[in-house]
């Protein structure tokens, strides 16, 4: 910004660049008064609440305030370590993350590889058009298909009668063992087409020539996905991982809530409706807080962790 | 050499006939629930009760859409959903290109400053309590603006019409300015009209999303009277459940009705996203590629 003054030959003291810096706001009041509105917006919505987080530190109840709340150090953080429903939330979250890793995180890669490979340009956006579908749905509405597929007369159950897969209808949403599975699927099958977006528009920019040159060395068209499309690919899908790894802990509260039911809560319940439950149910503020930031401040560790190990395997390229 | 051409190209015909058939193995899967929940949601309440079909029930009947209606607070949940998602999108675009259009200059004073305050707000938030804290002091629960104020801005937003501002020639800009024009003058008759692809790609994603949001509902609204269609819809799931969860081998008939009131809600709260979605399409990839751009 001292370009602005720069036909000064000598250094302004500061005085003199304060003085100049109130005159230029001054002048330029029609540019302030557009920016203005959204600094104030910022400080109420966005810095008061994380002026908020103190809370975590304090014991806070609904008829005091924020700042006359007494401090109580790291004590909320303490009953975290020896609380079990927390850390079975842990484990419930860690589980759902990793199967949504695990699985989650390859399909969108090979589903696009699949699209981009269909040469009927038809076929291929009407591929396109279904499978980007189901990400508009909420996820209220999924929850409420999803508990229509799986009732004793729904959908799953008959086809897996019709299929001779099993003899007696059952309800899997009841069966909290299943839970894992349906929240990874379910996700899948919202998200997965969606997923493809971004690595479809990386390989719209492969050059074709390096298509022509493995045909004519004889490379057939498994070899030339794994030799010319996955390498282009992987400055994207290193990003994605990234963004995955550090949303390890972050969970999805409203697919948790329309999904979750006296049967499988105990492997249903995720840190995020942990949170909830505990702040919003059961009113105990500063305890949910310590908890909601005690489990940023871990995501925040997993993301620069994960961001230096891609890093090392991308030739020292940072990706973020 | 020929006989190796036309080995591959018998290679690449096997690989085309694998792809597209899985490929269209996944459309089914897409499909057919879909279709289910669809052709459900037209069945009388006894088809529903026997089960047994897939694509076509034994009875088809307007009875679950007759009862849904029958119920005045659908409509009324329907106003609040149309209402939310219209004016939220409305001002929220419109706030983050004012702000946008601000920060684009670039001799703005205290820009750094302004720039690096919004950055931070993209990676720290206060999270669910803090935030509900705040909404509460500020007297907006159970308000209808909860739905609009606290959405006006998303930096995110800001970044991408900021970028879009930048590239606009500036001899546009230059010569309203020596035909006397302001910046407000400048940024309302020429960016706002220039920079409408943008701003209809943030609209489309917006309003996507405010259509779909429940958790606002659920965290500050308590009264029923200003639920949107998501958490009525919420609350016809949860109450059926535990209702079909005390009904285990009970009444089969109290679980069906509620059943098909369920189905129809879900696709009367669909539809208006299947309405605009082929619209909504020309902006997914200008959509995706705009975020992907850094500052």
């Amino acid at each position: 910004m001292s370009k602005a003054s720069g036909y000064i030959s000598e250094k302004p003291s500061v005085g003199h660049r304060i003085k100049q810096f109130f005159v230029d706001f001054v002048r330029q009041w029609e540019i302030q008064s557009m920016i203005w509105p959204g600094v104030i917006f910022m400080f109420i919505f966005c810095y008061i609440p994380i002026y908020g987080l103190t809370i975590a530190f304090k014991r806070y109840t609904v008829i005091d305030r924020i700042d006359s709340a007494p401090w109580v150090a790291l004590e909320n953080f303490e009953i975290i370590l020896s609380d079990k429903f927390f850390w079975e939330s842990v484990v419930n979250t860690l589980g759902i993350s990793f199967l949504k890793l695990a699985i989650g995180f390859i399909v969108p890669i090979i589903l696009a590889i699949m699209i981009y490979e269909v040469s009927l340009s038809g076929f291929k956006k009407f591929v396109q058009t279904i499978s980007y579908l189901p990400h508009f749905l909420s996820w209220i509405v999924l929850g409420g298909m999803l508990i229509n597929w799986f009732a004793t007369t729904g959908l799953f159950n008959e086809l897996l009668l019709a299929l001779g897969i099993i003899d007696e209808p059952r309800n899997i949403l009841l069966d909290p063992d299943k839970y894992w599975w349906i929240a990874t699927l379910s996700d899948i099958w919202k998200e997965a087409g969606w997923g493809t977006i971004l690595y479809l528009a990386v390989m719209a920019k492969i050059d074709p020539t390096y298509y022509e040159a493995a045909k004519i060395d004889g490379a057939n068209r498994l070899k030339q996905i794994w030799h010319i499309t996955i390498p282009n690919m992987k400055l994207m899908i290193s990003l994605n991982l990234i963004l995955t790894i550090s949303g390890l802990l972050g969970s999805n509260l409203d697919q948790t809530l329309v999904l979750m039911n006296s049967q499988n809560r105990e492997k249903a319940e995720v840190i995020n409706s942990y949170v909830y439950r505990m702040g919003m149910t059961q009113g105990d503020f500063s305890y949910a807080t310590a908890v909601g930031l005690g489990v940023s401040i871990v995501s925040v560790i997993l993301l620069v962790s994960a961001n230096a190990v891609t890093k090392r395997l991308n030739d020292n390229q940072s990706v973020l | 050499m020929k006989l190796k051409t036309m080995r591959r190209d018998w290679d690449s015909r096997v690989f085309d006939t694998i792809n597209i058939t899985c490929l269209s193995i996944i459309l089914i899967v897409i499909l057919v629930p879909l279709w289910n929940v669809v052709i459900s949601s037209f069945s009388s309440s006894k088809a529903l009760a026997e089960g047994g079909f897939i694509f076509w029930p034994s009875e088809l009947s307007l009875e679950n859409y007759r009862a849904v209606f029958r119920d005045n607070s659908i409509g009324q949940s329907f106003f609040i959903s149309i209402a939310k998602t219209a004016i939220g999108v409305v001002t929220h675009v419109l706030f983050c290109a004012m702000v946008a259009y601000g920060l684009s200059k670039n001799n703005v004073r205290g820009r750094k400053f302004y720039v690096t305050m919004g950055v931070i707000t993209m990676f720290f938030s206060g999270g669910m309590i803090p935030t509900y804290l705040l909404i509460k002091s500020l007297g907006l629960l159970n308000s209808f603006w909860v739905y609009i104020i606290p959405a006006l801005l998303s930096f995110y937003d800001v970044i991408i019409l900021m970028n879009f501002f930048r590239n606009v020639p500036s001899s546009l800009e230059e010569s309203a300015k020596i035909d006397g024009a302001g910046d407000w003058r400048v940024f309302l008759s020429i960016f706002i009209p220039l920079s409408m692809p943008a701003m209809a790609t943030i609209a489309m994603f917006n309003g996507v999303s405010q259509w779909n949001d429940f958790m606002t509902t659920k965290l500050y609204i308590t009264n029923e009277a200003l639920y949107p269609l998501q958490m009525k819809l919420y609350e016809i799931i949860v109450q059926s459940q535990t209702q079909s969860m005390q009904n285990i081998g009970g009444s089969v008939i109290i679980e069906t009705t509620t059943k098909g009131v369920q189905l129809a809600t879900i696709v009367i709260t669909t539809l208006p996203i299947v309405v605009i979605y082929p619209l909504l399409q020309r902006y997914f990839i200008s959509g995706m590629m705009l975020g992907a751009v850094k500052e």
